[in-house]
């Protein structure tokens, strides 16, 4: 993953944690900077795609590493 | 069309057509792009009304609500009947297995084995004192353990997001409730007549 302004730890949450978490994360970040972040809910592989085409937002990466799975998103 | 714009075309005019089969297709394309244009520019609306007043029921409009506001959707929820309880200052909800056949009995501790073993409770079962609380004591573990939020957490994160909170007024009445016995973060109380003409214009209206 390229560098990032930011990382969100949002291990060990579930839905709609996650989500959440990451749009307050976002909410506090310039437009055009990138945002890491890292989960273990399932659920989001699948909701941080509709998050992003909701929002505006891109989802750069989106992978698996290991039991985590890793999003990289640039705020719109 | 007025005679001073017949007089002087604007630069949109001179790019109509004249015979009719392609203005009527400039006509629909026209009518498209501003169909688009008006779709991409209107912000989406969830409305819900929460009736219900345990534990599990208090579940499906939080986490609706919070996370339509994190789309950026404006959302609201209208609390009536029993679904007051979740507006308390002091949330105190249960979750009961009586009449409720389809909540599974899983232990959320012990070997894993345990864990993932459903135990189908006796209806009887479910009537003795102080099962009720247990259920609901189990419950509150195993959301823990998952990573769930609380209900109180979630219900913080919708206000904190925006979510619009509005109370049924014949409720109150009807219960003898006071009306310090709730947040104050309660953005109004009303009837049936305002919140159905607050949700007409939702894109999206649940009922819990």
């Amino acid at each position: 993953m390229e560098a990032t302004n930011q990382t969100l730890d949002a291990r060990g949450l579930n839905c709609p944690l996650p989500i959440l978490r990451t749009k307050k994360t976002l909410n506090a970040m310039q437009s055009g900077e990138t945002l890491k972040v890292v989960a273990t809910d399932p659920g989001s592989l699948k909701d941080m795609v509709a998050f992003c085409s909701q929002t505006g937002n891109t989802l750069l990466e989106s992978q698996q590493a290991g039991s985590d799975f890793e999003f990289l998103i640039r705020k719109a | 069309m007025n005679v001073t714009k017949l007089l002087h075309p604007t630069e949109q005019d001179s790019k109509m057509p004249t015979d009719l089969a392609a203005l009527e297709a400039w006509f629909d394309k026209r009518l498209d792009d501003k169909l688009a244009e008006r779709e991409a520019n209107r912000t989406p609306s969830l409305a819900i009304i929460a009736t219900k007043g345990t534990m599990d029921m208090a579940y499906p409009p939080f986490i609706l609500a919070s996370t339509a506001a994190a789309l950026g959707w404006d959302a609201s929820i209208f609390f009536t009947f029993y679904g007051l309880e979740l507006l308390k200052k002091d949330l105190n909800l249960k979750v009961s297995p009586l009449g409720n056949p389809a909540m599974p009995m899983k232990m959320p501790f012990g070997p894993d084995w345990l864990k993932h073993m459903n135990m189908p409770v006796p209806t009887l079962a479910a009537t003795l004192p102080g099962f009720q609380s247990m259920a609901t004591s189990m419950m509150k573990q195993t959301v823990k353990a998952k990573g769930v939020a609380s209900i109180g957490e979630l219900r913080d994160l919708c206000l904190e997001a925006g979510v619009k909170l509005v109370a049924c007024q014949m409720t109150v009445d009807l219960f003898s409730y006071d009306k310090d016995e709730f947040i104050p973060e309660i953005a109004d109380w009303i009837g049936a007549t305002s919140y159905l003409a607050e949700a007409k214009n939702a894109d999206i209206c649940l009922f819990v």
